[in-house]
C-alpha cells in the first residue's frame, strides 16, 4: 500500500532515471538496451536475447548499462528488435547470438554494429528511429508508453505520468466533468462502431443502479489485427487507470476485462500489472483515500470471434454459451446480470489517461471533424512494414500504404486494402486518397472497424478474397440467428461455385440479394457486417465477378478452375526464371528463348506470376 | 391506472400498455406478425428473425417478439423489404430442412408450414448443403430428429428453464450448430425424464414420441389376442382438439364408440384405476402419517417425476408412495382380477393405454410393473396417435354417438376424474383421507387451495382436529424447489402431490400441440381443467371409496386396501437411477 505521496515521489525519483528512455540529446554515461517482448519478438526469441544480454553483462561486469524488456515497436517486420538508449540505435532482426557483439562493439568501444542496423525500404541504414520513414507519419498516443517502458514494472508507468490522470480525476473532477472532458474530446470507440465514447459514459452514468459494471474488451479476433494485444502487453496500466477513471465516473465499483485466451502474454502481464496495482492501493478500497472502490478481474475467452460483439461477451463473462442478445437494451441499461454496464475497447480506453491529462482540446485538435484523435491499424498483407501503427484521423490510405507501409513488395501494383477484417469492406485504388476516417470509410462500404488493414498486390482475385473472408465468418458464426446461421454459409456457397467455374449470372444476383438481407436481418454485428466483403467487391470488383461467371475466367489465377496461365511472346526475354521456379516442371522452351507452358503439366500455382521479372505471364 | 403509449402501426394510431412488445401490439392492431422461435415467456429471444419489423429511425429491423413499444414510435410490419427479408429467412430454413411433409406426423400442425403456405413458397431460391443428421430414437419416449429442426431452441429454454432437466442445449456453432445431449448420447442415457414438454414445445417434428399405433394394429388384427384398452383422465378433455372441436370438449362418449369402432375387445377406464389409487394411497397415508414413516408421503403416479426424484433425489426415494400409477394398477387387476374373473389366459390379453403423456411409455417398461413376467400395460399411445388412429380407420369423430365403458373396470367417480390435473390427486386422495380418518362421510369435499393454475399451491388441511400440511406443484422447476425445501429441512409438509407437467396430465407432453400464437392467446390449460373440474361437478360419486366397482373388487378379490394381494399387484418399488 504506498499513499499519494509515495506514489509521486516514485514519479519524480524514476522519471529521472528514465529520462534517458525519450530524450536522445541526453548526456549520460548511462545505457538502456531495450529488447521487444511483444508476441512477436517473442516467437522469434527476444526472451533468450534478453537473457543473453544480462548474462554478457554481468561476465563482462558492465557498469551503467541496464536490459529492459519492453512492448511492440510496432516495426514487427523487423524483429526481434533491439533499441539502445538514448541514442536511438536500431537493431533489426537480432538472434541470440549477436549479443556477444552488440555489447562488445556498441557498449564497450561505442561503434554501432553496421551489420544490424535497421535498413528502410530504400536500403539506407537508418541510424535511430526517427529516421525511419514507417514513423515518420505517426503519431503515438495510444502505443504512447509501448516500447518505451518495462510492462512489468508499475514504477516505470508512474514514472511516465502514470496514474496522474487518476489522481486528477479522483481530486478535482467531478463525475460529470469527466464523462464532460471525454465528450469535448470527440472521442469515439476504437472496437469499430465508433460510438461517441463519453455519450456511452453518461448513458450508462445516468441509469439508476445499485451496481454498475466496467468492462474492457480484448476479445480482438480480426485475423491479421493486434493492436490491442499490444498495448495490453505494452502498456498494461494504461487500460486499468482508463477503467478506473471509467469506474468513477459512472458509479462502478467493478471492472472486468475480458481478453482471448490465445493472448498469454498480454493475459500474464496485465494480471502483473492488476496485482501491483493493488499492492499500491490503486486498486481495491479507497482509492486514494477518496473514498472511491474499484478492482478489476480477468475472464478469458475462449477464441470465439462472436465473443468480441459485446452482448455475445457479457453472456460469456456470466458463463454462458456467447450467443448475442437482441439490442436495446444497450449494455448502458441492462448489461452484466442485468446491469448497466460500460464496455469500451482497449484501444479506446488506451486514450482516455492522455485526454484527461492533456485537455479534450489537445485532443480534438487531432483528426478529422468528425473522427478525433489517432488510429492505430495492424498493417499486413503486401506491403513492405508490416507492423502497428497510429496515425491521425484522417491521414489517407495512402500515406499509410506508400510512406509508412513503404509500399507494395515487388513493385506490384496496389489493388485494394481490407479495412475492418471479416466485417470491413474493400477500399479499391480510386480511394486510396480517401481521408480515414469512420464516415468516410462507410461511405465508400467499408468500415472502421478495430483496425487491420490487410493491403492486397494486383495479384489478388477478389472473388476469391471475399469467398476467404466469409469463410471466416461461416466458421466464426455462433449460430443464434437464422439469417448468419444459415445465409453466410449459403453466401460461401455461392461464391464457391462461381470461383469453381460454375457461376451464372443470376448467381450474382443472388448474392446480392443474399448479402444485403443477412446485412439488415441478423441480430449482432457479426451478422449484420459479415456481408461487407461480398458487398464492398461487388460494388468495386463487379467486373472481375463477371469474368468468373460469364467468360470463365480468373485474372489473378487464383481460380483454378478458371485459369490458363500464359506466357506472352513479345515480352518474354527467355531468362528461365519462370522455367527454374516451376514446381511441376511445366515450363518448356530452350535458354534465351521465349518460353512455353505445358498446360496439362500446369497446375496453376501461379509461381512464375510472381517470379517473372518483365510481367509476360498472364 | 396503466400507463399508455401511443404509436402508429401500418398506419394505424393505437394507445397500448407501457411495456407492451411490438408484436403484441401489432396483433391488437389486427396484424398477425409471423413468428417461429417465439413462446410466449419461456423462449423470447428473437433468434428467427421471421418477427422483423421496420421502426421507422431505427437502423436494421426491430425484433418485434421481445422488443417493446415506446411512445410515438411509428411501425411498419410490411414494408416490401420487410417481407423480403422475412421470405430470406424462410427460404434459408427451409434450404436446411428435409421438407418430408407428406411424410410427417405433424402435417397439417406444423408452424414451419404453416409459414411455408403463409408465404406461398413455390421453391427454394438458396438451396444448399444440407446435413443429414442421425436420428435419435433409442428412448421409448421420445424420438429426435435433427433433420427437422429449424434450431428455435423453444425445447432448449422448456427443458432447461421451465423443467430445470437441461438434458438438451445448444451446441457447436454456426451451420454446424444442433441440438445435442452431454457428449451426444441418446436420450436414453441422459437426465431426461421423459415428460414430453420439448415435444409440446416444438414446432416441427424434430422431437415426436416414438409411435406405437403399428404395435397396437398387429394386436388386433391377432384373433388370439384379447386387446383391451383404457384411457387416462385427461384424455377426453384433449381428443377432441384433434378434429377441430374446441379445447377443452369433453368427448368421453364419443371416445368410447371410436375405440370400440376401432376393434378393441374391452374399452375399460384408466379412471378407475386412478379410484384405486386413491383407496391404496390414502390409506397408505393414513398410516404412514399415524407412523410418522418418511413423512412428508410424495405422490408417485406421475412416470417422469418418479424418474426425476430417482435420478436427482434419491435419498427422497422413500418419501414416495408405493402405490403404482392408476393405469399400471387398472393392467394389473385386468391380468389377475378380470382374466381369472372371464377366464382369460392372462398371456392372451394386451393391455393399452391410452395416456397424455410419453413418460408412461417408458414407465410401462420398468421391471418393478409386472407380474409372473407379464407387464402390467404392455402398450402405451397418446393422445394424439389415439387420434391418428382414429383418423386412419376413416371415423368421422365428430358426429359419434357416444357409449359407456365397459365393465367391471369401467365405473369411475369424481375423484379419478380430477387426476388429470394438477392438484387433483391430491384433492382426491383427502377426500377419501378424511373419511378414513375420521370414519365419517363428510360433505365438504371441494378443496380449493390445491386447484387452479399456480406452480406451487399449499395448503392446510383440517381433518378431525388434524392440521395436514400440504402442497401440490406442477413443472419440475417447481418440483425442484420443493425438493430442496424438503432436503433442506425447511418444510414441514405432510403430503406432497407433484406431476411433471406444468399444469398436470392435461398438459402432458402426449396431448395435442398447440401453436405458438394459440398458446399466447388461449389459456389451454384453464380451458382443459375446467373440462376435467365439471366432469368431477356433474358425478354421481365424488369419492373414490364409494366407487361400486372397486368395492366389488375389494370384495371379491383384493380384500383391503394395503393386503398382501393388494401390494402385491397394486404396489411397487424404486431405485436410485443417479
Amino acid at each position: 500500500m504506498k499513499t499519494l505521496e509515495e506514489i509521486n515521489k516514485i514519479r519524480t525519483k524514476k522519471r529521472k532515471e528514465l529520462e534517458l528512455r525519450v530524450n536522445t540529446k541526453l548526456d549520460t554515461r548511462e545505457k538502456h538496451i531495450l529488447v521487444c517482448h511483444g508476441t512477436g519478438c517473442t516467437s522469434s526469441k527476444s526472451s533468450e536475447i534478453l537473457e543473453n544480454f544480462k548474462k554478457i553483462i554481468k561476465e563482462k561486469g558492465i557498469k551503467n548499462v541496464r536490459v529492459i524488456k519492453t512492448g511492440c515497436f510496432g516495426l514487427c517486420a523487423k524483429g526481434p528488435i533491439v533499441i539502445i538508449r538514448p541514442e536511438d540505435t536500431f537493431y533489426a532482426m537480432v538472434k541470440p547470438e549477436d549479443c556477444e557483439e552488440i555489447i562488445q562493439t556498441h557498449i564497450v568501444e561505442g561503434n554501432k554494429v553496421e551489420r544490424l542496423l535497421c535498413k528502410d525500404i530504400d536500403g539506407k541504414i537508418v541510424n535511430s528511429l526517427d529516421e525511419l520513414n514507417f514513423y515518420k507519419k505517426q503519431k503515438r498516443i495510444a502505443l504512447k508508453n509501448c516500447g518505451v517502458i518495462n510492462p512489468e514494472d508499475i514504477d516505470e508507468y508512474i514514472a511516465f505520468d502514470g496514474y496522474l490522470a487518476l489522481e486528477k480525476v479522483l481530486k478535482n473532477m467531478t463525475q460529470d466533468e469527466v464523462i464532460q472532458e471525454i465528450k469535448d474530446s470527440g472521442l469515439r470507440g476504437r472496437g469499430g462502431a465508433g460510438f461517441p465514447t463519453g455519450q456511452k459514459w453518461e448513458l450508462t452514468k445516468k441509469v439508476e443502479a445499485e451496481q454498475k459494471y466496467v468492462v474492457c474488451n480484448a476479445d480482438e479476433g480480426d485475423p491479421g489485427a493486434f493492436m490491442d494485444r499490444s498495448i495490453l502487453e505494452g502498456d498494461p496500466h494504461c487500460v486499468i487507470e482508463a477503467m478506473i477513471i471509467a469506474g468513477y465516473s459512472i458509479g462502478a465499483s467493478k471492472g472486468y476485462i475480458y481478453v482471448r485466451a490465445e493472448y498469454p502474454i498480454a493475459v500474464k502481464r496485465f494480471q502483473i500489472a492488476i496485482n501491483q496495482a493493488r499492492d499500491y492501493g490503486i486498486l481495491g478500497k479507497n482509492i486514494f483515500e477518496s473514498g472511491f472502490d474499484f478492482d478489476i478481474e480477468i475472464r478469458l475467452g475462449a477464441g470465439a470471434f462472436v465473443c468480441g460483439e459485446e452482448t455475445a461477451l457479457l453472456e460469456s463473462i456470466e458463463g454462458r454459451r456467447g450467443h448475442p442478445r437482441v439490442k436495446p437494451p444497450y449494455p448502458a441499461q441492462s448489461g452484466l446480470w442485468g446491469k448497466p454496464t460500460l464496455i469500451n475497447n482497449v484501444e479506446t480506453y488506451a486514450n482516455i489517461t492522455k485526454i484527461i491529462l492533456n485537455g479534450a482540446n489537445w485532443y480534438n485538435q487531432i483528426g478529422t471533424e468528425k473522427s478525433k484523435g489517432t488510429k492505430v491499424f495492424a498493417l499486413g498483407g503486401n506491403v513492405n512494414n508490416i507492423g502497428l501503427v497510429e496515425v491521425p484521423m484522417g491521414t489517407t490510405l495512402r500515406e499509410i500504404v506508400y510512406d509508412i507501409g513503404g509500399g507494395i513488395p515487388n513493385n506490384r501494383e496496389f489493388k485494394a486494402a481490407q479495412t475492418g477484417g471479416p466485417s470491413g469492406g474493400c477500399i479499391p485504388k480510386e480511394h486510396l486518397d480517401t481521408p480515414i476516417d469512420y464516415e468516410s470509410l462507410k461511405e465508400i462500404g467499408s468500415m472502421m472497424g478495430s483496425g487491420g488493414l490487410i493491403v492486397m498486390d494486383d495479384t489478388k482475385c477478389m472473388v476469391s478474397l471475399a469467398k476467404f473472408y466469409l469463410d471466416f465468418t461461416v466458421s466464426e458464426s455462433c449460430g443464434k440467428c437464422t439469417p448468419c446461421r444459415i445465409g453466410t454459409k449459403r453466401m460461401h456457397e455461392i461464391l464457391e461455385k462461381i470461383c469453381d467455374g460454375n457461376g451464372e449470372e443470376e448467381d450474382l444476383q443472388r448474392l446480392e440479394k443474399l448479402a444485403l438481407n443477412i446485412k439488415e436481418s441478423s441480430v449482432c454485428g457479426l451478422g449484420q457486417s459479415a456481408p461487407n466483403p461480398v458487398l464492398s467487391t461487388l460494388r468495386y470488383f463487379n467486373d472481375e465477378y463477371k469474368e468468373h461467371v460469364i467468360d470463365k475466367k480468373c485474372r489473378s489465377a487464383e481460380c483454378k478452375n478458371l485459369t490458363q496461365i500464359e506466357i506472352e511472346k513479345d515480352k518474354c526475354k527467355g531468362c528461365g526464371i519462370c522455367q527454374r521456379n516451376c514446381p511441376v516442371n511445366a515450363i518448356e522452351g530452350e535458354a534465351r528463348e521465349v518460353r512455353v507452358i505445358n498446360q496439362d503439366k500446369c497446375i496453376k500455382c501461379g509461381t512464375c506470376l510472381t517470379k517473372c521479372p518483365f510481367k509476360a505471364i498472364k | 391506472m396503466e400507463e399508455l403509449v401511443n404509436i402508429t402501426i401500418d398506419n394505424q394510431n393505437i394507445s397500448v400498455p407501457k411495456g407492451t412488445t411490438i408484436l403484441e401490439a401489432a396483433k391488437k392492431a389486427g396484424i398477425d406478425i409471423p413468428t417461429l422461435c417465439f413462446l410466449k415467456d419461456i423462449n423470447e429471444v428473437g433468434d428467427c428473425r421471421m418477427c422483423i419489423v421496420k421502426v421507422e429511425g431505427r437502423r436494421g429491423f426491430a425484433t418485434s417478439c421481445i422488443q417493446k413499444v415506446e411512445e410515438g414510435m411509428v411501425i411498419n410490419t410490411h414494408f416490401p423489404e420487410v417481407t423480403e427479408a422475412r421470405r430470406v429467412v424462410l427460404d434459408l430454413i427451409l434450404s436446411n430442412h428435409d421438407k418430408s411433409c407428406l411424410t410427417c406426423t405433424r402435417m397439417g400442425n406444423c408452424e414451419l408450414q404453416d409459414l411455408a403456405v403463409k408465404f406461398g413458397m413455390q421453391d427454394i431460391e438458396f438451396e444448399g448443403e444440407r446435413k443429414e443428421c442421425e436420428i435419435d430414437n433409442l428412448s421409448p419416449s421420445i424420438v429426435r430428429n435433427p433433420n427437422k429442426c429449424v434450431l428455435c431452441r423453444r425445447c432448449v429454454a422448456t427443458c432447461k428453464n421451465i423443467q430445470k432437466i437441461g438434458a438438451i442445449a445448444s451446441g457447436n456453432r454456426g451451420f454446424d450448430s444442433n441440438i445435442t445431449t452431454a457428449n451426444n448420447k441418446s436420450l436414453m442415457d441422459t437426465n431426461c425424464v421423459f415428460c414430453g414438454q420439448c415435444i409440446e414445445a416444438c414446432p416441427t417434428n424434430a422431437l415426436c414420441e416414438k409411435e406405437n399405433i403399428e404395435d397396437v394394429l398387429e394386436k388386433l388384427k391377432d384373433p388370439e389376442k384379447h386387446v383391451v384398452v383404457q384411457t387416462a383422465p385427461a384424455v377426453r378433455v384433449a381428443l377432441g382438439e384433434e378434429f377441430g372441436m374446441p379445447i377443452g370438449t369433453n368427448v368421453t362418449g364419443k371416445m368410447v364408440t371410436a375405440l370400440k369402432m376401432l376393434g378393441f375387445d374391452k374399452i375399460f377406464d384408466t379412471n378407475t384405476g386412478a379410484d384405486f389409487t386413491i383407496m391404496e394411497e390414502a390409506n397408505e397415508f393414513v398410516e404412514r402419517f399415524k407412523e410418522n414413516d418418511n413423512i412428508p408421503m410424495i405422490t408417485s403416479c406421475c412416470p417422469a417425476w418418479v424418474r426425476y426424484i430417482e435420478i436427482n433425489y434419491p435419498e427422497l426415494v422413500p418419501h414416495l408412495s408405493s402405490c403404482k400409477s392408476p393405469h399400471e394398477m387398472l393392467g394389473s387387476l385386468i391380468k389377475t382380477y378380470y382374466a381369472k374373473k372371464e377366464k382369460i389366459d392372462p398371456e392372451k390379453i394386451y393391455v393399452v393405454s391410452v395416456m397424455p403423456c410419453i413418460a408412461k411409455k417408458y414407465e410401462r417398461q420398468r421391471k418393478e410393473l409386472s407380474n409372473t413376467n407379464l407387464f402390467d400395460v404392455d402398450c402405451v399411445i397418446t393422445t394424439r396417435e389415439l387420434a391418428r388412429m382414429i383418423k386412419q380407420a376413416n371415423i368421422k369423430f365428430d358426429k359419434l354417438e357416444s357409449s359407456e365403458f365397459d365393465n367391471p373396470l369401467g365405473i369411475s367417480t369424481g375423484a379419478a376424474a380430477i387426476f388429470g390435473t394438477t392438484g387433483g390427486v391430491m384433492e382426491a386422495a383427502l377426500r377419501t383421507a378424511q373419511d378414513i380418518i375420521t370414519g365419517e362421510n363428510l360433505e365438504k369435499i371441494d378443496f380449493t387451495q390445491v386447484r387452479g393454475e399456480k406452480g406451487i399451491k399449499k395448503a392446510i388441511v383440517n381433518i378431525g382436529g388434524k392440521d395436514i400440511k400440504v402442497v401440490a406443484a406442477s413443472g419440475l422447476g417447481n418440483a425442484q424447489k420443493i425438493m430442496e425445501e424438503i432436503k433442506s429441512g425447511k418444510a414441514d409438509y405432510q403430503f406432497v402431490e407433484i406431476m411433471a407437467c406444468p399444469g398436470g396430465c392435461i398438459m402432458g407432453g402426449g396431448q395435442p400441440i398447440k401453436s405458438s400464437k394459440i398458446r399466447a392467446e388461449v389459456d389451454v390449460r384453464k380451458l382443459r381443467a375446467d373440462a376435467i373440474y365439471s366432469i368431477d361437478e356433474t358425478s354421481t360419486i365424488r369419492k373414490s371409496h364409494e366407487n361400486p366397482a372397486l368395492k366389488k373388487v375389494y370384495e371379491e378379490y383384493l380384500e383391503s386396501p394395503s393386503s398382501y394381494r393388494a401390494e402385491k399387484l397394486l404396489h411397487t418399488t424404486y431405485n436410485n437411477q443417479r
